[in-house]
């Protein structure tokens, strides 16, 4: 959506996580509001990796937030583990949501500088009221999973730690509560490109090994690729195209995602190589890279909210949202200018 | 020496040792390279690597204080940067070399306009009168792609969304017409598809001015394409620099190798498992003896924890020069057998 819909929701299967309608905004005086999230459906299968993507403002990192209800968001509601989480009340709330575990962007400073890895590692359980002898095990066991040699790392601070160590720290944190969802928001980004390769493949282990479902929000079209089994675009707040990540850059369809795909280096000509197999859905997507930059999200533009940079908007855009369609299997596009095959 | 003077810049052996609380920190150490007109040339390397700190060194920014040393030669149209007295090191400053930096917020002063930017520079070293330096100023945002200038040279910087002010930052190195441009992270702070502009628009440039330019960044993408040579760095020294093609295509130095292979590619079926490079970067504080990357290196063996590599020739005779600092390169029939 650059569209609303919810023609993406699969109505089959009982998802751990599942929002509705979900709307965040901002109030920022004088009347004006932020529209961050305008309307967003998820719905998370057991075992599955959905990857957002966008860039900044796009309403990822909103949407991340507004999931753990931190803030809560403004409208729609969150399904957990089949429970309401939106409107609980907050005793109940945070014990629920002590399943639902999140990774933020900056590993440094989500880390008390004052406390030791063996504390940092050890306080959600400790807050739960988990104490004792087999806490210290529990605690070697986590950080020997993500990576960490627990005895070099028992009794240092943060700042004694590189950028990925206290990433992996916080992975522990996060690990530690036996989590069924974790919610990741730009968890590479801050991290040198050869630490990168490692907390990819660190966070791609541990949910196998802790059965985990996860929500990868990144900026970055091959990281969110390489980790996720299905990918959401998100513009201004609203889904544009949702596909499965292997058809990524072959089979995507919408000028937004085009256009993210083309602006990674080799991505123009990969862009235009038609898949030998199936084709493209689509042939008559231009990839222009659009020129103009991203409209303010206090004053949305109408209809499609991307229509002000893309390179097929006609007055039919300006005038009425495109929805969410189904164009291949698993892939929907909300796009007025996009074939149904 | 007549082969130096046509070099736009050239620099020898260059070291900055900065002096810190808890030691001496060797941030750059030993590195040599020369530029051409119209010639562009990659450094990546992680954070860390120096590649910042030999961007600054180069300029003159990082200069000899009481809490910084630097020898070697850097040298600038044929004149040596460490050499010159603040006052003429400044006059460089402009005409011959410019700098643009990572966030465009904090290059311009907030509490000017747009337009004052530009004229400043231009009035101040090339003397022009107001009017003139107003038109000059223009005709640069135009230059830069910057719609409607005239309305945009009365803004302020928090007018202007962060593309639209690197955009500005850039027509400013610009306004003296250097010989040679330093991009220090042009694009980090900004958006992907806003990245690929700046870009775009810096190659252009150079390209219209037969302008030298350094890209300093840590994003292996941005350089891939956009320039002639690359230099990798890691913890202050050169491993591995030539055409950039050769070291994408076929790197020589085993760092440079698992970087790039430690990138996700979008072609790569989802859930690759990625090949990582294991440990973090020196902490430069206490470097490594011998090859610094020697601790992360699956090939290393003793005498790479010994003996410290020089920068040599690895040419296989289809390059013109492809230097690597490794005892051990990875040469074609060696990548096979990996």
């Amino acid at each position: 959506m650059a569209g609303s819909g919810t023609a993406h929701m699969r109505a089959e299967a009982g998802p751990v996580l599942a929002v509705d309608d979900m709307v965040v905004e901002f109030p920022v005086g004088r009347h004006q509001v932020v529209h961050a999230v305008s309307g967003l459906n998820i719905d998370l299968l057991p075992g599955e990796t959905l990857g957002i993507l966008g860039e900044s403002g796009c309403g990822k990192s909103s949407a991340g937030r507004a999931i753990m209800q931190e803030p809560a968001p403004t409208a729609g509601s969150v399904l957990f583990a089949g429970e309401q989480l939106t409107g609980l009340k907050s005793r109940d709330l945070r014990r629920k949501r002590s399943k639902m575990q999140m990774i933020m962007q900056d590993p440094v400073s989500s880390l008390n500088p004052r406390r030791k890895v063996r504390d940092l590692v050890a306080e959600g359980l400790r807050i739960w009221g988990f104490d004792g002898d087999d806490m210290d095990a529990a605690i070697r066991e986590t950080l020997t999973a993500v990576g960490l040699d627990p005895d070099s790392v028992w009794d240092r601070r943060p700042h004694e730690l590189s950028g990925g160590q206290c990433q992996r720290v916080c992975i522990a944190r996060a690990l530690m509560m036996n989590p069924d969802v974790l919610i990741c928001d730009e968890p590479v980004s801050a991290l040198d490109v050869s630490v990168q390769a490692q907390i990819l493949n660190l966070l791609e282990r541990t949910k196998e090994t802790y059965d985990l479902s996860m929500i990868f929000i990144a900026h970055d079209v091959s990281v969110v690729k390489n980790i996720s089994d299905r990918v959401m675009v998100l513009y201004l707040g609203k889904t544009c195209e949702v596909l499965p990540s292997s058809d990524m850059h072959t089979r995507s369809v919408h000028p937004y995602t085009r256009t993210l795909i083309a602006s990674i280096p080799g991505g123009e000509e990969l862009a235009s190589v038609d898949d030998p197999v199936t084709g493209p859905v689509v042939v008559d997507t231009p990839l222009v890279a659009t020129a103009t930059e991203l409209p303010s999200p206090l004053n949305p533009p109408s209809g499609c909210r991307f229509r002000t940079r893309c390179p097929l908007a006609t007055e039919l855009c300006a005038a009425e949202e495109p929805q969410l369609r189904e164009v291949g299997a698993g892939h929907f596009v909300a796009c007025h200018h996009v074939a149904v095959s | 020496m007549n082969e130096r003077d046509d070099l736009v810049l050239d620099v020898r052996d260059v070291r900055t040792t900065f002096l810190t609380p808890r030691g001496p920190v060797r941030a750059v150490d030993g590195v040599s390279m020369s530029l051409r007109a119209g010639e562009t040339l990659g450094i990546v390397g992680e954070s860390g690597s120096g590649k910042s700190v030999l961007g600054r060194t180069v300029m003159g920014l990082v200069s000899n204080s009481p809490t910084t040393t630097i020898t070697g030669e850097c040298r600038i149209a044929g004149l040596d940067v460490h050499a010159l007295k603040p006052k003429d090191r400044r006059k460089l400053w402009g005409p011959e070399v410019a700098m643009v930096f990572q966030d465009p917020m904090t290059s311009l002063n907030p509490v000017k306009r747009v337009g004052t930017h530009l004229t400043e520079a231009l009035r101040l070293h090339l003397g022009v009168s107001r009017k003139e330096a107003d038109e000059r100023a223009v005709d640069l945002l135009r230059q830069v792609f910057i719609p409607e200038p005239v309305r945009r040279m009365k803004q302020y910087p928090h007018e202007l969304s962060g593309g639209m002010r690197q955009r500005v930052v850039i027509a400013m190195a610009l306004a003296c017409d250097p010989k040679l441009l330093i991009a220090d992270e042009p694009t980090t702070a900004l958006d992907v598809t806003v990245q690929k502009q700046i870009l775009d628009l810096l190659a252009t440039l150079a390209a219209d001015r037969n302008m030298a330019t350094i890209l300093i960044s840590h994003d292996l993408g941005a350089v891939e394409g956009r320039t002639d040579r690359v230099a990798v760095m890691y913890a202050g020294r050169t491993v591995e620099t030539s055409q950039t093609s050769r070291v994408f295509n076929a790197p020589v130095h085993p760092y440079a190798e698992a970087l790039l292979a430690s990138i996700p590619r979008i072609d790569d079926a989802p859930h690759t498992v990625l090949r990582a490079i294991d440990g973090s970067p020196p902490n430069m504080l206490n470097p490594p003896e011998g090859c610094r990357f020697a601790p992360r290196c699956r090939f290393a063996v003793d005498r790479c924890h010994q003996e410290s590599p020089e920068l040599r020739e690895l040419a296989d005779g289809t390059a013109d020069t492809h230097l690597g600092a490794c005892h051990f390169p990875l040469l074609p029939a060696r990548q096979e057998v990996s």
